[in-house]
Parts: C-alpha cells; structure tokens; sequence
C-alpha cells in the first residue's frame, strides 16, 4: 500500500495516477477486511475504488492527463513531512498496542452497542444498528454534507460552464490561450 | 499474521505523510486532490485498526460469537467515505472550472496569470 501511495508522488501521466489511486483503495479494502471491518471494505471498495476512479477518469477528460515537469525536488515541503512524520511517529509511543481489547476505545459504548442492539434494534449487523438508529444524526449530516456537494457541483459544473472564463478586454481572444509569450510580445509591443 | 504493537499506525502516518507530501509539494491540482484522499485514506486505516480486537470477529451478531471488534470506528468510517467522496468530487468539479478560467490546472501557473492580473 505505502509502495503504491509512493507510486502516486512519482508518476507523471495522470491516467496512471487514477488507476493506481484505484488500486491503492482496493488494498485499502483488503486491509479493512483484515481489521474486521467488513462493511468499511465494501464500501470503500465500490465507492473509494470504483466512483472515485470514475470522477478522476471524468476530471482528465475534461482537463489534460499529463502532468507538467518541475525543476528540483521541493526540499523544504520534505523536511516538514518528515518534521510532523517524526512528530506523529513520537506521538503513537503511548498509544495502546494494535488489539489491546483493553483500549480505552473499547471501554464506553462500544459494549452496550454489541450487547443490547440486537434487542433494541434488531439487524444482527450491529454497524447497520449504530449507523441508522444510535448515530442517525450522524448520517442526517452525512446526507447533508452529500446534498450540499451535489447542489456545489452542479453550480460549478452547469448552466453557466463557460460563459464566465477568464477573459480580459484588450487582448485577442486567442491571446490569452495558455500563449504566454505571444501575450508578452503583444504587450511589449503595447509598451 | 503477527505484528509488533505500534505498527498500524506507523503505516499510518507514513501514509499520512506521503499525502501531505503531495499535497503542498506537487504542483497539479488532480494530484493534490489525490493526495488529499491518501492523507483520508491514512486516517480511516487509523480508526479501523484502533477498533480490531484480538481474537475478535467482525461485528455481526450470531451464536458463540463472545468477542466482536469495536462497531463503532467503522461506523464513522462509512461515513467519512461517503463524505469524502462528495467532497473529492466537489474538489473535482473546481478543477474543471480552473481549467475552463486558466486553460491550465499547474498551480504555479494560475498564480503567475493571477499575479499578471493584478499587475495591470
């Protein structure tokens, strides 16, 4: 996973980039079936895999798939990384270890969920129990938050696509296309 | 499969971090947005494997099952999935319209057109 994740940083061509995003999830999956969470893998395989993949797909065929080269690598955005990576790395020493059923996590609500759910609720699946009827609220805002997306992209995306481009007055229209030094020249000739 | 006790989430923050990475030192805004959603991706592998228990099953009730793992960090996870997802395509759609504004979406250059503009 970290190997593909470090794929991402170094590959140019983006058609890569959102197929390798895709495999990168789908380990994602992988790993949450292995910590039990069955239901985070379906998830995460259909939507963080599948639609996710299918945007970005949409994303480059409306823009280019080839990223621009830099110059030298960015040496001070690695040394931060690696200043808040230490950071982190110092801040899991206290951490319980991976499974301890003696977590703090595991010493609130968690016991009531898997104890009384099946009588209070019913599924016999106690994530469906917590997500539709202990944190309903929670999904309310999800819809929410997914509601207030769609409504943001189709006002970005919609009616008024194209009629609000960036266009400046005096130039030629095809001055400005992305022809940086012919509008410098036309400028200078301005001067 | 045995590992020492911190691993998990070691691999989550060096997750974290080649995230962070992309996002403030990669110059493409889709790259950007993709290293947002592996800095995401790092901290639902966080939450999951604070929830695993050992020995424990996945948190479907049944017969003889005594130990499950915690419900509640998947719970929040689903959610923060689909919540991202609604976000990465908000993300996605500004791209487009950058794209549609500068003909370009290499964020050192809408900032030099920016910079262009307010020169005049």
């Amino acid at each position: 996973m970290a190997v593909t994740a470090f794929g991402l940083i170094r590959i140019r061509n983006l058609f890569a980039v959102a197929m390798l995003f895709g495999v990168f999830s789908l380990v994602a999956a992988l790993l949450y079936v292995i910590m039990d969470a069955v239901d985070v893998a379906f998830t995460e395989a259909a939507v963080g895999a599948g639609i996710t993949t299918v945007l970005m797909l949409g994303t480059l065929a409306l823009t280019s798939s080839v990223e621009k080269t830099h110059g030298p690598r960015n040496l001070l955005a690695m040394a931060v990384v690696l200043v808040t990576g230490a950071g982190l790395i110092y801040g899991t020493l206290d951490m319980p270890a991976y499974g301890d059923p003696d977590a703090p996590i595991h010493r609130h609500v968690a016991d009531r969920y898997i104890g009384k759910s099946g009588a209070e609720v019913g599924p016999p699946n106690v994530v469906t129990s917590v997500l539709a009827s202990y944190r309903g609220y929670d999904t309310l805002g999800e819809v929410t938050v997914i509601f207030t997306a769609a409504v943001g992209v189709l006002i970005l995306l919609g009616r008024g696509r194209g009629r609000h481009t960036r266009r400046r007055p005096e130039d030629e229209p095809e001055l400005w296309r992305g022809d940086e030094r012919r509008l410098r020249d036309h400028r200078e000739t301005e001067l | 499969m045995e590992f020492p006790g911190l691993f998990n989430y070691w691999v989550a923050v060096v997750l974290m971090m080649a995230g962070f990475y992309i996002v403030i030192a990669q110059g493409n805004l889709i790259k950007k947005v993709v290293g947002l959603n592996i800095f995401q991706v790092s901290v639902f592998v966080f939450y999951i494997s604070m929830g695993k228990v050992k020995g424990g099953t996945a948190p479907i009730l049944d017969e003889g099952i005594q130990l499950y793992s915690n419900p509640l960090p998947h719970v929040l996870i689903l959610t923060a999935i689909v919540v991202g997802v609604a976000t990465t395509a908000l993300a996605l759609a500004l791209v487009v319209r950058i794209r549609d504004a500068f003909e370009t979406i290499e964020e050192d250059e809408t900032d030099a057109l920016e910079a262009e503009d307010e020169a005049r």
